[in-house]
């Protein structure tokens, strides 16, 4: 097998899903695959899926380190709007762009760094520990911007959010960008082999020397800083930072596009290719959803359907049932075999 | 004597009285019953849903579902009563049948299907808010003769206050809550699920119906919390109550009850209510700070009480270590 | 109910997991009135016996007779309906619940339908009153020792079945005093004619106590005896090898002494930890094999835990070619040239979902850090020629290490640390669950490495294997150091002696 079938079977599930989900959807509204230029610029519901994805996307590829550690960042919503709410206040008082963007993406590896004391040195429960920033964020976001939604005017700023280069819109680059990036360190250098060695068996990588304490930290302070470019999407698109509904529940759908996107929740062996195809999957039910002429209250509905079946197919339960399965025809074949042998 | 695992209800105890002492001095009017009638009105709901988060987290479980079931109940309920004429009484029985069998549903997909409580309770958060918007993403008013009643029904307190129905029916839940927690085989059998529940297995505890019956108790109060709050806001809208769940798990965790389950009281969640009740209230005497702080306050006592749990566990873990030392 | 049936009796009992035999035709028989020791090495299936007898597994062959008739308990609570009653090690009662919640859970005195505490307290206190004990019921039981919380245990079990008391390690951590104080407990259930079946790993309290032995290995019977009938040493080989033989040894004909092979280059001195293994002298000479000896419990493990840095000596101090190190973490003792093949392959050693290839580099990766990767084709050269070198099977680097058989797993790990070239490979229980093929190469190649000058700890039960590749073998008991053997007196026989204590003398 080659490296790139390998690649291929693992991303089936996720890309057949991925294209039935748009087939049909093609079908219900027509022209929904038609892709035009106007302006120098692409349009059309493909290039809105991938733009409207941006923010879930690049939570997606922090939270599926997390997962592949076995932990889980439930404050990366939170995060979302503290980074924004930083990023509109530095604009407003008239910092330059570099200043803004590096004090807002230090303060989201803070956060995810906070996350990583008390998950790898307090030793709290990931849940418990990243459920802290999830319910104070919002409220220090607001402290942030006074509790109004500040609103700015500054079109380079913005332009992170609505602008377009080369025709192809500005928040595809920087999710496309962060993802390749933060896959490329993970696969060119040793972190990623390490992270799914401490997720799967932390002490048996401890026993091997795996510095599995600076490996959580880095987890956290991925995630963190994926939180603060998406933040500064959100808030780039809107022009204004709002405390309250910036990044609302998207930690529920990163997580939930890891879990389509088959990394299991027990930790170990993710793909983050496979959690961005999970999180496209995810905006093309809601893009597809509202093309279609169905009424949006049912978005809810199908992802909670979709969610449910992929986590009873995931579920322990069942991979032990096929697990079994395979083991008693494995030591069957395996019986059979040394029976050969022996005659 | 205050054992080391009590340490977290009385620390709360203790801060609340503090609290509650340093807002009297700076405000007197707020030891007035009126102030808290309101504060046991206003959190009723809150206080139904953290009392059934109450014996999920003692079970060592928790349950994201229940802002969504508390959305749900309150719209269903409002559609039924409000466009179908459907009187109250039977709105409210079918809403309690339908969120309780919802948390049977739950408990079944975590004890059979062994996925983690979080995993399960928060496919559950969409399908309820989901279920919720597809009866109607409009805010439905509600009104009827019986409903007007029920909330014309309250207790007058000396100075002013009031008792109301909803108060009252908060109260009941926290003392069945007690009740069970403390004096029924089922309320034991929660504790030793959630101290271990291996050894609660070999003990002959019937691990698998006890924690369905906990999700759907918890299915339950979601249901009664959402049928109060309709009556509290007189309306049903699916987008109400989002985040509840987080409220409720602070309440619980505020209150002294261990995250990692076997420990804790529901007397505690019901002091985890009023703190959170008492900042709401001291900001809004205060007028000067906004509503935020709320938030952040909770988010510190959070986390105040996550370490406290953590060193005490340490602490004993480290007194074990120490005797066994003492014996070799 | 014929006074001629035994109390408990189990026919020909097996059980396998996942196709690899746990248990096989094994025979139990145990009186009334009797107290009945189980004994064996980790593995020899002791637990697994124990739970087909209280319902935790279900046998997949066999009969069990209580009283003559025949049963099948199904679960824990069918199995304490009908009288069997049983007392873990680890997993015992509950720590968060008070003492009278923990006697009466699930059967609880009602009033009402409401739990009757006054009862309970009283019943409580009166239950434990027949075991001497005199304690607040009412605080809860993480408050009281572990010896108290034995008898707890004990007495909800007797009180709850009445029949079979089974206890499993019921004495691992506890003092002499309270030991003896069990004892009275165990001998005054014996007059009431409870039968109680006991595993330990303390052969002292075996003698004191017991009046029957099973000894079980890897999974089979080896017999079943009065305890007045067995001297100790017999017992011993029972537990640990085939009988008592006289093997001539290849080191006894090569009288090479080890001093032969230079000064000793890691040296560990007064080594030790309160609590895990007492302070002790250890000097490793370059390709040479030291091998540790004990029954289990004896501070076999513990001591490869202090050598790795798993567990932080808090005396003594470790030198390598003359230099203090501090050898406070397995990191530590990895920058060292250390590797450490651990006893729990499942749970320490293997990391179950990553393929062999990654196992076998991930040590090397480790300290290399993250920032210099070991490419792909790197890898794939390591473990092909690990693969191919050790045999492991099947020869495929992608697999997950998961589903290869115990045997080449662990030859995976093996891999893992001999690329990294170590100085000091600590191997603990080595060939344990591992079939004979591979059981031999293992031992090959345990020879083949200090040849070419590594140094090898090699912890084993398996008394034959450590005197076949040993040049010097330590003896544990009790968490000491109380024999060093080489040369002549290393023999199974010599080994069995130190760990009786009566070695030194005879073999000197």
């Amino acid at each position: 097998m080659t490296w790139f079938t390998r690649r291929l079977r693992r991303l089936a599930p996720q890309l057949v899903a991925l294209a039935i989900i748009l087939g049909i959807i093609s079908l219900i509204a027509p022209g929904f695959l038609t892709v035009s230029v106007q302006n120098g610029r692409l349009y059309g519901s493909l290039i809105d899926i991938l733009v409207r994805a941006a923010p879930v996307a690049l939570l997606t590829v922090g939270m599926t380190l997390v997962i592949a550690t076995r932990g889980i960042d439930l404050s990366i919503g939170a995060v979302i709007a503290i980074c924004g709410a930083v990023a509109a206040t530095l604009i407003s008082d008239g910092y330059s762009l570099p200043v803004v963007i590096a004090v807002s993406l230090g303060v989201g590896i803070a956060c995810g760094l906070w996350n990583g004391v008390l998950v790898a040195v307090l030793d709290i429960q990931p849940i418990i520990a990243t459920l802290i920033l999830m319910v104070a964020g919002r409220g220090i976001a607001q402290l942030i911007t006074e509790g109004v939604i500040l609103t700015f005017n500054d079109d380079t700023f913005a332009a992170l959010g609505s602008g377009s280069l080369a025709g192809i819109p500005i928040p595809i680059y920087l999710w496309v960008g962060t993802a390749l990036v933060i896959g490329l360190l993970m696969r060119r250098t040793a972190l990623g082999f390490l992270i799914e060695a401490t997720g799967i068996n932390r002490r048996a990588a401890s026993l091997a020397g795996v510095r599995a304490r600076f490996l959580l930290f880095s987890a956290y302070a991925i995630s963190g800083l994926c939180a603060a470019i998406a933040g500064m999407i959100v808030t780039a698109d809107i022009r204004g930072a709002d405390a309250n509904n910036a990044g609302l529940w998207l930690e529920l759908d990163a997580i939930l596009a890891v879990v389509v996107g088959g990394t299991s929740l027990n930790g170990g062996r993710f793909s983050i290719t496979a959690s961005l195809i999970g999180a496209l999957i995810i905006q093309s039910i809601n893009t597809g959803i509202l093309v279609s002429g169905f009424p949006p209250e049912f978005n809810l509905i199908i992802k909670a359907g979709i969610i449910i079946v992929v986590l009873t197919l995931q579920s322990p339960a069942i991979m032990t049932l096929f697990g079994f399965i395979k083991a008693s025809r494995r030591s069957e074949k395996l019986n059979h075999g040394t029976k050969e042998a022996t005659r | 004597m205050i054992h080391a695992r009590n340490l977290p209800f009385v620390t709360t105890l203790a801060i609340f009285v503090i609290a509650y002492g340093l807002c009297v001095l700076q405000f007197p009017n707020m030891l007035s019953t009126r102030v808290i009638g309101n504060l046991l009105t206003d959190n009723a709901f809150l206080g139904i849903a953290a009392v059934g988060m109450t014996f999920v987290i003692l079970s060592g479980g928790i349950d994201l579902s229940v802002g969504s079931v508390i959305a749900f109940t309150s719209v269903f309920v409002a559609v039924m009563v409000g466009s179908f004429g459907v009187h109250p009484l039977t709105a409210f029985l079918a809403a309690l049948v339908i969120s309780t069998l919802f948390g049977c549903l739950m408990g079944a997909m975590i004890r059979y299907l062994m996925i983690p409580p979080f995993v399960v309770t928060l496919a559950g958060m969409f399908l309820a808010r989901g279920a919720a918007y597809l009866v109607s993403t409009q805010s439905v008013p509600i009104t009827h003769e019986f409903i007007d009643t029920m909330l014309g029904f309250y207790i007058r307190f000396p100075g002013g206050g009031r008792l109301t129905l909803l108060a009252m029916v908060m109260l009941i839940v926290f003392v069945v809550g007690i009740i069970v927690a403390s004096r029924t085989r089922f309320g034991a059998n929660v504790y030793a699920i959630g101290g271990n529940i291996q050894s609660a297995e070999l003990m002959g505890v019937p691990v698998g119906a006890t924690t369905i019956r906990i999700y759907a108790l918890s299915g339950f109060l979601s249901g009664l919390a959402g049928i109060v709050y309709t009556l509290y806001t007189s309306s049903g809208y699916s987008l109400a109550t989002v985040g509840v769940e987080l409220d409720a798990i602070a309440a619980v965790v505020i209150g002294g009850t261990l995250l990692t389950g076997g420990v804790g009281l529901v007397a505690g969640t019901f002091i985890g209510i009023l703190l959170q009740g008492l900042i709401q209230t001291y900001i809004v005497f205060d007028g000067t700070l906004s509503s935020w702080w709320t938030k952040i306050v909770i988010g510190i006592l959070l986390f105040v009480f996550i370490v406290l749990q953590r060193t005490i566990i340490w602490y004993s873990d480290r007194r074990l270590a120490v005797r066994q030392l003492k014996e070799v | 109910m014929s006074a001629s049936h035994a109390l408990l009796e189990a026919r020909g009992i097996g059980k396998s997991f996942f196709g690899i035999s746990a248990l096989e035709d094994v025979d139990f028989t145990l009186e009334r009135g009797e107290i009945h020791a189980l004994l064996g090495e980790n593995g020899a299936g002791k637990s697994t016996l124990i739970k087909i007898l209280t319902g935790v597994y279900r046998r997949d062959r066999g009969t069990i007779y209580l009283e003559g008739s025949e049963v099948s308990p199904d679960d824990v609570a069918a199995a304490q309906a009908l009288g069997i009653g049983t007392v873990y090690q680890e997993v015992n009662l509950l720590e968060n619940l008070t003492v009278a919640e923990n006697l009466f859970l699930g059967r609880q005195p009602r009033r009402f339908g409401m739990i009757d505490r006054r009862s309970m307290r009283d019943r409580s206190k009166a239950l434990l009153a027949r075991y001497g004990l005199d304690i607040d019921v009412d605080a809860l039981l993480s408050s009281y020792s572990v010896a108290i919380r034995q008898i707890i245990a004990i007495a909800r079990a007797v009180d709850l079945s009445g029949k079979v008391l089974v206890l499993d390690e019921p004495t691992a951590s506890l003092d002499a005093n309270e030991v003896k104080g069990l004892f009275t407990v165990l001998r005054q259930l014996r007059e009431d004619g409870v039968g109680i079946v006991i595993i330990t790993h303390f052969l002292d309290q075996v003698y004191e106590i017991a009046d029957r032995v099973t000894v079980l290995r890897n999974g089979r019977l080896v017999g079943s005896r009065a305890i007045s009938e067995l001297p100790r040493l017999d017992l011993i080989s029972m537990m640990l090898g085939r009988e008592l033989q006289h093997i001539t040894r290849d080191h006894q004909a090569e009288p090479e002494t080890i001093d032969d092979r230079g000064a000793p280059s890691i040296q560990f001195q007064n080594y030790g930890k309160k609590g895990s293994v007492a302070p002790f002298d250890l000097d490793i000479r370059p390709g040479e094999v030291v091998g540790i000896a004990g029954l289990l419990g004896s501070g076999r493990s513990e001591t490869a835990f202090l050598l790795f840095g798993i567990d932080r000596a808090d005396s003594g101090t470790a030198t390598i070619d003359g230099k203090d190190v501090s050898i406070a973490s397995p990191e530590a003792a990895i920058a060292n040239r250390f590797g450490f093949c651990p006893e729990e392959r499942k749970t320490d050693g293997i990391v179950g979902d990553l393929s062999v290839a990654d196992n076998i580099v991930l040590a090397l990766q480790a300290r290399r850090g993250w920032m210099r990767p070991i490419s792909s084709a790197q890898k794939r050269e390591l473990a092909d020629s690990f693969i191919k070198s050790l045999d492991i099977r099947p020869a495929d680097r992608e697999r997950p290490i998961k589903f290869l058989s115990g045997g080449n797993q662990q030859k995976a790990i093996l891999a893992r640390w001999l690329v990294t070239e170590p100085r000091l490979l600590i191997l603990d229980e080595p060939t344990r669950g591992i079939d004979i093929g591979a059981h031999a190469e293992i031992l090959k190649m345990i020879e083949r490495l200090c040849s070419e000058g590594m140094s090898l700890v090699v912890i084993s039960s398996e008394l034959e294997e450590l005197t076949a590749v040993a040049h010097r073998v330590i003896v544990l008991s009790d968490r000491r150091h109380v024999a060093e053997l080489s040369g002549r007196q290393l023999t199974t026989d010599g080994i069995i002696r130190a760990i009786a204590g009566t070695g030194e003398t005879e073999a000197a």
